[in-house]
C-alpha cells in the first residue's frame, strides 16, 4: 500500500516521453496506472522513474477510419465501452471493455496500458487479436506497426522496447452481416478472465462465411482457435455445427496453458470449449 | 408512539456520521507528534532466526527506532491465552509479540521500524537483514498430529495442544445396535474474516504520568485493557482503551494481538504516540482466521428414520500459537452443540486442538457452531438419502418438539426455548417446497441439475452465565453492565461496557430505554467503546450484545422507573403503590391529568429541591446482568441452486431464511443481520477459502486471490421470522448476529450436493469452485 | 507455468525477474540498489477537493487516497485493501468514480475531487445518503463512503437501473456486513427519489 520512492516526469509529447524512457534505465510508462500502480503498492515493482504520459492529448480519443477505427492508447475502457462508434464497428471490443475490472477501474484504465501490460488474463488482448488489430508503437527509431497477435511474446512480456510506447490501436470494422461476442469466465476475486472468448462470425446465405475466434486466459498469450474457425467456415451454423466447432478448440492450445489455485491448465482447456460454444452462439445470434 | 418503539424498524441513529464520512475510525485519528510503525514479518512458515541486523535500516531517512524481539526482553510479557479449557491437558506455549528464536508462520513479527511516516517505515523494512534456517512446515491439522510431522513447539508433542471430549448417552451401544449408519469426512477450510476496516492501533504513553492510552479496533475494549495490562505490566487503572468507530470484526477483532503490544512497547520506549495499521495483505497473514476443521463424523439411525447416535473426531487447526479465545471455539462453542435441533440421545465426540504453521485461528462469526451445524446437517442429508427419505421429512421426524422452558440435550446443555417445526414449516411454505421438488424432477428429465438444500440450526448465544464461563475455563466473566443517566432536561446517556461495531445497538438500546420509560428515542445517546467512560463489560461477540448488554440496559432503566415512581409519589403526595405509569407519565391511579412526566422527575431528581426523605439525588442507575443461561436462537433456511455440469459453475437462484431470535427490538436491523450473515456463510460454500502451499506460503494472500462475496453473486434473500421468547431473559431476546452464517453454509452445501446426486457425486471439499465440482462430476461419471 | 501461485501469477513472474528480489516469496525483499532519485522525487500538486483548492509538494509515489486522508485530513475516504479490489477509497475524480488508491496524487494534480464529505449539499443529505439511511444500507459503515460514490456514478449512467444492474454496477465495491441486499434497495430507492423510474 506504500509504493517505493520514484522520480516523476510528465512529458508533453510522445517524443519527449520516448526521450525520457531512452535516457532513464528502469523507467516505466504510467498511463491510467491501473496495471502498474497495483504492483507498485505491493512493491512487486519499484520503478526508479515514472514517465506519466497521461496528459498527452494526442493519445486520447476514438476516430473513424476508412473501414474501421483508430483508438488512442490513453482512451479508457469506459470510453470505449460507451462509444457509439466502437459499438457500431467493433461491438465485441466495446462489450469486452465493459467487462474489464469494475466500473471505477474502467474509468481510469486505458487500452494502451492494458495491452502494454500483456497480462494474459486481461480481456482486451484476445479481442484485439480476434479483430486483427494493428498496434502502433513509437520509439526513438520512429513508429512501427505490429499485429495484435504478434505483440505479446509471453506472460507479461511483449515486443515493446525500453524506449517504446504503444500509441494507438487500429481495428477494422467487423464484416457486414457478421455477429460478434466476447464471453468471459471471470475469476471470482480478481475479476480477470480465467477464460475469455472473442468470436466474430460472418454469415452469408445461412452459412458461415468468415470466422475469427480467439481464446484468452488459458495460455500465456491469446490463442487463435484456428481449428474452430476451420470447422465453422462453410458450416450451416446449426447447433450441431457449433458444438463440433467449439469442441475443436482442444486442438488449438499450444501446450502453454496456465495453472493457478483456482483453475488448472487441464480445466481451463477443457472448459474453454464450453465458453467457445457460448461465444459462437451469441455471435451467431447477433449476425445478420 | 413511545409505547410502540419496541419492535419498530426505525432508521439507525449511528448512520448520519457514517454516511457523511464524519465517523472516526482508529486509522482516521491523528495525534500531535504521532509516528508510524511498520512490522517486518517472517517470509517463512517455520524457521529458526540465526541473525538479525537492523543497523542499515536504522540509518534510513525518517527512521526513529528499530526493535527486535530481544529489545522486548523483560519489558513485554508473552501474549496470553484467555480460554484455558479444563480436563484437556491444554498446553500454552510461549507467544512472544516479536519472535525471538523461531518463527512459526508466515507473518510472525520479526522486527518493527518506527519512522516519521509510514512510507519511510516501509522503506526501512527492506534494509533489515534476517537470516533464517528454514524447517519443514505442516498445515493439515490431522497430518500435524502424526508421528514425524514437523514440531512447532518443543513442549507440545505431536502438536496436540489439547484433547477434549464430549459424551452423552451411550454412543457405542447406539452404533452397535444401529440399523443404518452413514459417515463422512468434512473439511471446513480456513476462512479470513475480512471486516472491511483493517486492524489498527495507536498507543500513547505519557511517561510523566504513567498513563497508557490505546486506540484499538477492538470488539472488546475492556478485555483489551485487561490483556494490555498483562502484557505491558502497566496497571489497569493507568490504561485507557478506546475502540472508536470500528468497521466490523466478525470475531477477528476479539483477540489481543502482538501488534497492539508492539505499538504500546514502541510508544513506551519513545514517549510519543505510535500508530500501526495493517494493510489488507498483512491482515490476510496475521489477523486470526476461522474454522480449519477436519471432521470425521458418523450417524446411526433406525430403519424407520429415528436418529440414535452421533460420533465425531475433529482435528481443529489452531495455527502457530494459541490466540486469545481459540481453545474454547472448537470445544465449548462447538462440541456442546452436536445435537443441533434434533433429538439425538447418544453422542460422543473428541476434538484435537492442533498447532500448525498457519495464522492463528480464533473465533470467526459463528465460532464453532457453523462447524457443528455443518456436520449435523450434512449427516442428516446423507442419512435421509440412505434411508430413501425426503430430507425434510427425515428432519421432521427428528426435530426436538416445541418447548417453552428448557430442554436438555445429550451434550449436557439445556436449550431455553424452541419451536423448530414452526420455522421449518414457514420456510418450506415460503419457498413452496413441493413445487420446487416438482420443478427439480422436470429439469432433471431435461438434463439440468437443480438442487434444493435445507438446513435447520440452533445456536448457543447470549454468552453466558459467568459461573459457566469459569467452569469451562474462560478467564473472565460474561456479564454486562450499563449505567443509565438522566440529565436535568430529561435527556439520557447510557454507558455500556459492550462495544458494538456495526450491529446497531446505539439505536436498539435507545429503543429499549424509550420503551421502558417513555422518553423519545432521540433523547437517548448510547456511549460505548471507551474504558474510561463506560462501566465494565466483556464485549461484543457471540451474538451477545443485545441479549446480555441489552438486558443490563433494561434492568438499569427499570431501576430508573422505580425511583421515578417513588419520586412521583412524593411530588403528587400519594403512596408509591398508588402511582401508575403510562407512556412516560407517572400519575395517581384515576388522575392521569395530574401526571408528572419522566422529564419532570428527571429535573426534580437532578436539582433535588424537594426529595423524599432518604432518597438520594440524581436520576441514574446501573445494573449488572449475568445471564442465568445461554440463549438458543434457531431457524430453517432453504437454497435453490443450479449446477452447470459442463463447467461446474453454480448459480445460486433462491434463498429463504426463517429465523427465530425471540422478540425483535428493530426488525429492520434484524433483517440486516440475517442478510449479512447469510451472504457471509454462502461465501465459504462457494468461493472463500485460505490456501497454503506445502511450505506454508499463503497463496490466497490478497483480495485478488481470496474470493469474497460480491453484490452480483446473489439473488434477493427472502427473510421471515418467528418469535419464541427466551423464558429467562427480561425481554425474551436471544440474539441474531451469527444466525445467517451458521445456517447458510450447510444450506448451500446441501443444495449443491442435492443437485449433483443424480450424477453420483458424494462429496466435494468446500469451497465448491467450478473446477472442483467439474472434477467431482467427471470422476463420478467415470466411475472413479 | 505449473503449480499454484500467489497473487495470481504476477508474483512469480516478478519474483523471477530481477526487478525486486522477493525474500522467500512473501513480504519485503531487500532492494538490489538503493533508490538514488535526484529530481522530481517531490512534485508540486494542486487539487480541488470538494470545491476547495489544496496545493503543496508531495512525494511522487504518494497515492491520492493518502493525500486526501493524511494531508487534507478528509478521512471519510477509506483504505480497505491494497490491490484495488474493495472500492472503499472510491472518490469522484473529475466526475468519474475512481479508486483513489490506484491514482498517484500527482496524477490528480489540476483535477477536481469529490469525496463523501462533499456529496451532501450543505446540511441536506444527498438522496443516496438519505436512501442508505432509510433502507439500512450500511452496518459498520466502513465501505459506505466508497459504496455511495460508486452508486452515484451508477445512477448517473443509468438513472433507473434494475436490481440486477445495480448488483453488477456495484461489483467493484465490497461490503462484508450487509449482504448487499439493503444496499441494492437503497440504490433503487435513491433512483426513485432522484427522478429515475
Amino acid at each position: 500500500m506504500f509504493p517505493a520512492q520514484t522520480e516523476y516526469h510528465r512529458p508533453n509529447s510522445v517524443t519527449e516521453a520516448v526521450d525520457l524512457l531512452a535516457s532513464n534505465e528502469g523507467a516505466k510508462v504510467l498511463a491510467g496506472g491501473h496495471s502498474l500502480i497495483p504492483l507498485m503498492k505491493l512493491r512487486l515493482v519499484a520503478p526508479t522513474v515514472l514517465v506519466d504520459i497521461g496528459r498527452i492529448e494526442a493519445l486520447k480519443g476514438i476516430e473513424a477510419t476508412d473501414g474501421g477505427l483508430s483508438i488512442g492508447a490513453l482512451t479508457t475502457q469506459a470510453t470505449i465501452a460507451a462509444s457509439d462508434l466502437v459499438n457500431e464497428r467493433a461491438p465485441l471490443l466495446a462489450e469486452a471493455a465493459g467487462m474489464v475490472g469494475d466500473p471505477a477501474v474502467r474509468n481510469r484504465g486505458t487500452i494502451g496500458g492494458n495491452i502494454s501490460h500483456s497480462d494474459p488474463a486481461s480481456d482486451l488482448p484476445a479481442v484485439l487479436t480476434a479483430l486483427g488489430a494493428t498496434l502502433k508503437v513509437t520509439g526513438k527509431g520512429g513508429d512501427r506497426s505490429v499485429g495484435a497477435s504478434d505483440f505479446a511474446t509471453g506472460l507479461l512480456e511483449n515486443i515493446l522496447g525500453e524506449d517504446e510506447i504503444l500509441t494507438s490501436v487500429s481495428v477494422s470494422s467487423i464484416p457486414s452481416g457478421a455477429g460478434s461476442a466476447y464471453v468471459k469466465f471471470a475469476h471470482p476475486a480478481s475479476r480477470y478472465a480465467v477464460i475469455g472468448v472473442a468470436a466474430i462470425v460472418g454469415v452469408s446465405d445461412g452459412r458461415c462465411s468468415s470466422a475469427s475466434v480467439v481464446v484468452g486466459g488459458v495460455e500465456t498469450t491469446p490463442t487463435r482457435a484456428s481449428s474452430v474457425e476451420s470447422a465453422l467456415l462453410g458450416s450451416d451454423l446449426s447447433d450441431e455445427a457449433l458444438d463440433k466447432a467449439a469442441a475443436a478448440v482442444a486442438g488449438d492450445f499450444q501446450g502453454d496453458a496456465m495453472s493457478d489455485i483456482f483453475a488448472s491448465a487441464e480445466y481451463r482447456q477443457a472448459v474453454a470449449a464450453v465458453y467457445v460454444r457460448r461465444a459462437l452462439a451469441a455471435a451467431v445470434s447477433r449476425a445478420g | 408512539m413511545t409505547t410502540r418503539i419496541f419492535g419498530s424498524g426505525i432508521r439507525r441513529r449511528e448512520d448520519p456520521r457514517l454516511i457523511t464520512g464524519r465517523a472516526s475510525y482508529t486509522d482516521d485519528i491523528k495525534l500531535p507528534g504521532m509516528v508510524h510503525a511498520a512490522i517486518l514479518r517472517s517470509p517463512y512458515a517455520h524457521a529458526t532466526i540465526t541473525s538479525i541486523d537492523t543497523s542499515e535500516a536504522a540509518g534510513q531517512p525518517g527512521v526513529i527506532a528499530v526493535y527486535t524481539g530481544e529489545d522486548t526482553d523483560g519489558v513485554l510479557n508473552g501474549l496470553p491465552c484467555a480460554w484455558l479449557i479444563p480436563n484437556s491437558d491444554l498446553k500454552t506455549p510461549d507467544h512472544p509479540a516479536i519472535a525471538k528464536d523461531k518463527v512459526r508462520y508466515v507473518g510472525d513479527a520479526v522486527a518493527v521500524v518506527v519512522a516519521e511516516s509510514r512510507y519511510q517505515a516501509e522503506d526501512a523494512l527492506e534494509f533489515i537483514s534476517v537470516e533464517y534456517e528454514p524447517h519443514d512446515a505442516v498445515l493439515n491439522p490431522k497430518e500435524a498430529t502424526q508421528d514425524g510431522a514437523p514440531q512447532l513447539h518443543d513442549d507440545v508433542p505431536n502438536n496436540v495442544a489439547f484433547t477434549w471430549a464430549v459424551a452423552g448417552g451411550d454412543a457405542e451401544a447406539a452404533f452397535a445396535d444401529a440399523d443404518v449408519t452413514v459417515s463422512d469426512t468434512i473439511t471446513l477450510q480456513r476462512l479470513i474474516a475480512n471486516p472491511m476496516e483493517p486492524r489498527s492501533a495507536i498507543a500513547q504513553w505519557v511517561s510523566q504520568t504513567g498513563d497508557l492510552t490505546l486506540w484499538s479496533t477492538s470488539q472488546n475494549p475492556h478485555i483489551a485493557r485487561f490483556l494490555t495490562s498483562v502484557v505491558t505490566g502497566v496497571g489497569e487503572h493507568k490504561i485507557r482503551v478506546i475502540a472508536p468507530e470500528v468497521g466490523g470484526g466478525f470475531g477477528s477483532k476479539i483477540p489481543f494481538y502482538a501488534d497492539e503490544a508492539i505499538a504500546a512497547f514502541c510508544s513506551m520506549q519513545l514517549g510519543v504516540p505510535v500508530k500501526w495499521t495493517e494493510t489488507r495483505s498483512e491482515n490476510y497473514l496475521i489477523t486470526t482466521q476461522g474454522r480449519d476443521h477436519i471432521e470425521e463424523v458418523e450417524m446411526a439411525a433406525t430403519s424407520d428414520g429415528k436418529i440414535t447416535g452421533l460420533r465425531t473426531t475433529v482435528y481443529a487447526g489452531l495455527g502457530a500459537y494459541l490466540s486469545t479465545a481459540s481453545p474454547g471455539v472448537p470445544t465449548i462453542l462447538h462440541g456442546l452443540m452436536y445435537s443441533g435441533s434434533y433429538d439425538i440421545p447418544n453422542i460422543s465426540g473428541t476434538v484435537y486442538g492442533v498447532f500448525n504453521n498457519g495464522t492463528p485461528v480464533d473465533a470467526y462469526r459463528g465460532a464453532g457452531r457453523p462447524e457443528a451445524t455443518m456436520l449435523i446437517e450434512r449427516l442428516v442429508d446423507l442419512m435421509a438419502a440412505k434411508l430413501g427419505m425426503d430430507a425434510v421429512e427425515f428432519r421432521r421426524m427428528n426435530l426436538i418438539p416445541k418447548f417453552e422452558n428448557g430442554h436438555d440435550v445429550a451434550t449436557g446443555l439445556t436449550y431455553d426455548s424452541g419451536d423448530y417445526h414452526a420455522t421449518l414449516d414457514i420456510c418450506l411454505n415460503a419457498a413452496d417446497y413441493s413445487a420446487l421438488r416438482e420443478k427439480q424432477a422436470k429439469l432433471r428429465e431435461q438434463g439440468r441439475y437443480m438442487g434444493i438444500g435445507v438446513s435447520t440450526y440452533v445456536e448457543i448465544c447470549g454468552l453466558g452465565p459467568s459461573q459457566v464461563a469459569g467452569a469451562v475455563g474462560f478467564q473472565g466473566g460474561l456479564w454486562e453492565s450499563a449505567i443509565v443517566r438522566f440529565h436535568p432536561t430529561g435527556k439520557v446517556n447510557v454507558m455500556v461496557g459492550s462495544s458494538p461495531h456495526g450491529q446497531g445497538e446505539e439505536t436498539t438500546f435507545a429503543q429499549i430505554v424509550a420503551h421502558e420509560v417513555g422518553v423519545d428515542v432521540d433523547d437517548v445517546e448510547i456511549i460505548h467503546g471507551d474504558t474510561d467512560l463506560t462501566p465494565m463489560g466483556w464485549g461484543t461477540y457471540g451474538s451477545r450484545t443485545t441479549a446480555v448488554s441489552g438486558a443490563a440496559v433494561t434492568l438499569a432503566t427499570r431501576k430508573i422507573k422505580e425511583k421515578s415512581k417513588a419520586l412521583a409519589a412524593h411530588l403528587l403526595e400519594a403512596a408509591a403503590e398508588d402511582i401508575e405509569y403510562e407512556d412516560g407519565k407517572f400519575f395517581v391511579r384515576g388522575s392521569p391529568d395530574q401526571a408528572k412526566t419522566i422529564q419532570d422527575i428527571a429535573l426534580m431528581a437532578n436539582v433535588a429541591w424537594d426529595m423524599p426523605e432518604g432518597m438520594e439525588p440524581g436520576l441514574e442507575a446501573s445494573a449488572f446482568y449475568d445471564p442465568p443461561n445461554f440463549t438458543y436462537p434457531f431457524g430453517a433456511h432453504l437454497a435453490v441452486v443450479e449446477v452447470d455440469p459442463a463447467t461446474g459453475e453454480i448459480d445460486l437462484q433462491k434463498y429463504y431464511a426463517v429465523d427465530d431470535c425471540g422478540p425483535q427490538i428493530n426488525p429492520m436491523i434484524v433483517e440486516g443481520q440475517v442478510h449479512g450473515g447469510v451472504v457471509q456463510g454462502v461465501g465459504p460454500a462457494l468461493w472463500e477459502g485460505v490456501v497454503y502451499d506445502d511450505d506454508g506460503q499463503l497463496l490466497t494472500g490478497t483480495m485478488l486471490d481470496y474470493a469474497l462475496p460480491r453484490a452480483d453473486g446473489f439473488p434477493d434473500i427472502h427473510v421471515q421470522s418467528n418469535v419464541t421468547p427466551s423464558p429467562h431473559h427480561p425481554l425474551g431476546l436471544k440474539g441474531v448476529g451469527e444466525a445467517g452464517t451458521i445456517a447458510s453454509t450447510p444450506t448451500v452445501y446441501n443444495a449443491v450436493m442435492d443437485a449433483l446426486r443424480p450424477l453420483g457425486v458424494t462429496r466435494i471439499d468446500m469451497p465448491f469452485t467450478p473446477e472442483k465440482v467439474w472434477r467431482a462430476i467427471n470422476s463420478a461419471q467415470n466411475g472413479a | 507455468m505449473e503449480g499454484a501461485l500467489a497473487c495470481r501469477f504476477i508474483v512469480d513472474k516478478i519474483a523471477a525477474s530481477d526487478t525486486l528480489r522477493l525474500n522467500g516469496g512473501a513480504g519485503h525483499g531487500r532492494p538490489d540498489r538503493q533508490f538514488t532519485g535526484r529530481c522530481n522525487v517531490k512534485v508540486p500538486v494542486e487539487i480541488t477537493i470538494n470545491g476547495k483548492s489544496y496545493s503543496g509538494e508531495v512525494e511522487a509515489r504518494q497515492l491520492l487516497v493518502h493525500f486526501i486522508r493524511e494531508e487534507v485530513g478528509l478521512t471519510g475516504t477509506k483504505v480497505g485493501c491494497d490491490t484495488s479490489q474493495c472500492g472503499s477509497c472510491t472518490v469522484k475524480l473529475d466526475g468519474a468514480a475512481t479508486k483513489a488508491c490506484t491514482v498517484l496524487t500527482v496524477q490528480a494534480s489540476g483535477s477536481e475531487v469529490t469525496t463523501i464529505e462533499g456529496l451532501a449539499d450543505g446540511s441536506d443529505l444527498h438522496p443516496l445518503q438519505e436512501a442508505f439511511w432509510n433502507k439500512h444500507g450500511l452496518q459498520c459503515g466502513f465501505c459506505t463512503p466508497g459504496m455511495i460514490i460508486a452508486a452515484d456514478e451508477l445512477l448517473r449512467k443509468n438513472p433507473s437501473p434494475s436490481r440486477s444492474e445495480i448488483r453488477h454496477g456495484l461489483e467493484g465495491n465490497i461490503c462484508r456486513c450487509t449482504g448487499y441486499q439493503n444496499i441494492v434497495l437503497a440504490v433503487e430507492d435513491a433512483a426513485r427519489s432522484m427522478g429515475g423510474a
